[in-house]
């Protein structure tokens, strides 16, 4: 075993990941593109990415078998981290696929964001924190985030939510539950404060590596 | 809430920045990589790539230009010019470009919009527009192509409708009357389209003082605000454009 926590990263022949591996490495684990079974079980840490529609996610996830991977992972209690469309298929479906289902980790809808406002929300936000998971750890308020969507989870009864950001009304920003980790914004993709909560995780998966 | 962007725009020649940017202490002012890592420590949200490289069988150095900020930058990055296919676009966006934003190509086959859309992602599908003013547009603005040197007979909100329709997922405006004047953005123009649609829109072309960067988002209703020589040759920073936006009463991501 190396000092540096095995991420995996689910590749699953969606978008660009690039900068995901990347960002993981500057947060010092050491982060692999991958879609083998073995590799992901032995991971000390595994990531869904996602860019694009809920729908061809959903589709690509079930093509390559990695929707099953992903939910073993989940069920592992290592940590587990879903990043923007790969946040959303953690739900159990979206308004932008009707009739698709998603992995139903978390038990409610994914919706449109309401209002008169531009979709894609597509810029740097705050993070409102609600209560004090440790994606956040390290961080001082205000902390900006780069976002790129145009739906989000219902906030439910908020009892998961991490953080929320102001989009013409409260957005779910972020999610976590037990070891299940979820940001609809982009840490890779958000310079200074994105690195840090990548690091929170690696710090995470290394904790979980030695238990 | 709605925070304005601010984004430095970088023309590159086979994988090199050049038109000179002058950062003080800088080793390398062609290194893109460099470049785009200074311009994040700014503060800047993004930024643009412009690729101004002739010859096609060079453009396998902006693939690679794209790996190596990719590698070391972790703020968006949108790369335009010379992308010609679905093939060009997945290049650059598996090398690790968050948008490709797509000009002429588009104007020639505008299916092109749709099938970057629907492949990766409306998030990553720009569609760069130029467009002059002319009294034959419905509209008062014509689209134009080959870097403003072509005529399309396309009426300019028409086009911005279109491409909406296939599955834009921002829109890069540049107006060609002000590019490179200094004069400040053609706010009309600008506001005419933006508030023509739902996508985000970023202003583009004769930002010449903090002012205009301004009036970009107040008058022009734009989303985001693209400048170059203003912020290359040292004139300003990227702080002291915040600063002026958010004295401005603009939302703004602080650096």
């Amino acid at each position: 075993m190396t000092g540096r926590p095995l991420v995996a990263i689910l590749d699953y022949g969606i978008g660009n990941l690039h900068s995901a591996q990347k960002g993981f490495e500057h947060a010092g684990a050491d982060a692999r593109l991958t879609a083998d079974l073995g590799l992901i079980r032995a991971a000390d840490g595994v990531v869904l990415p996602g860019v694009g529609a809920f729908a061809p996610c959903m589709a690509a996830l079930g093509r390559t078998g990695l929707d099953d991977a992903a939910l073993q992972a989940v069920q592992s209690d290592r940590p587990f981290m879903g990043i923007c469309v790969g946040m959303q298929v953690l739900f159990a479906g979206s308004d932008e696929a009707p009739g698709v289902s998603g992995l139903g980790v978390f038990d409610r809808m994914v919706r449109w964001i309401p209002g008169p406002v531009k979709r894609p929300q597509m810029q740097w936000n705050v993070l409102h924190r609600s209560g004090d998971h440790r994606m956040l750890t390290g961080l001082d308020d205000p902390i900006w985030a780069y976002f790129v969507h145009s739906l989000a989870p219902e906030m439910g009864d908020a009892s998961d939510v991490v953080a929320t950001c102001d989009y013409g009304g409260p957005v779910v920003a972020a999610v976590a539950r037990d070891n299940v980790w979820a940001a609809q914004f982009h840490p890779e993709k958000s310079s200074a404060v994105g690195l840090q909560i990548l690091a929170n995780f690696v710090t995470a998966s290394a904790a979980a590596a030695t238990n | 809430m709605r925070v304005a962007r601010v984004i430095p725009c970088l023309d590159v020649d086979a994988g090199r920045v050049v038109k000179g940017v002058n950062f003080v202490d800088i080793r390398d002012a062609g290194d893109p990589v460099e470049l785009a890592a200074r311009y994040d420590a700014e503060g800047a949200d993004e930024l643009v790539f412009l690729d101004i490289t002739a010859s096609s069988d060079r453009r396998d150095t902006t693939v690679a230009m794209a790996r190596a900020v990719a590698d070391e930058v972790f703020i968006p990055f949108t790369i335009g010019g010379g992308i010609r296919t679905l093939d060009d676009a997945r290049l650059l966006l598996r090398a690790g470009a968050d948008k490709v934003s797509v000009n002429t190509a588009a104007v020639r086959r505008p299916e092109l919009v749709s099938e970057i859309s629907r492949e990766f992602g409306a998030q990553c599908c720009v569609v760069a527009i130029d467009a002059r003013s002319s009294s034959e547009a419905p509209s008062g603005y014509e689209v134009f192509t080959h870097g403003g040197r072509t005529r399309t007979g396309i009426d300019c909100l028409e086009w911005v409708a279109e491409v909406e329709r296939l599955g834009a997922g921002e829109i890069l405006l540049t107006s060609m009357d002000r590019d490179g004047t200094r004069e400040g953005f053609e706010l009309k123009l600008t506001s005419k389209v933006a508030t023509a649609v739902g996508i985000p829109v970023i202003a583009s072309g004769g930002v010449g003082s903090l002012d205009h960067l301004v009036e970009g988002v107040t008058e022009g209703k734009a989303d985001a605000v693209l400048a170059a020589s203003i912020f290359h040759y040292g004139e300003h920073t990227i702080a002291e454009a915040k600063t002026r936006m958010a004295q401005a009463g603009i939302p703004v991501r602080p650096t």
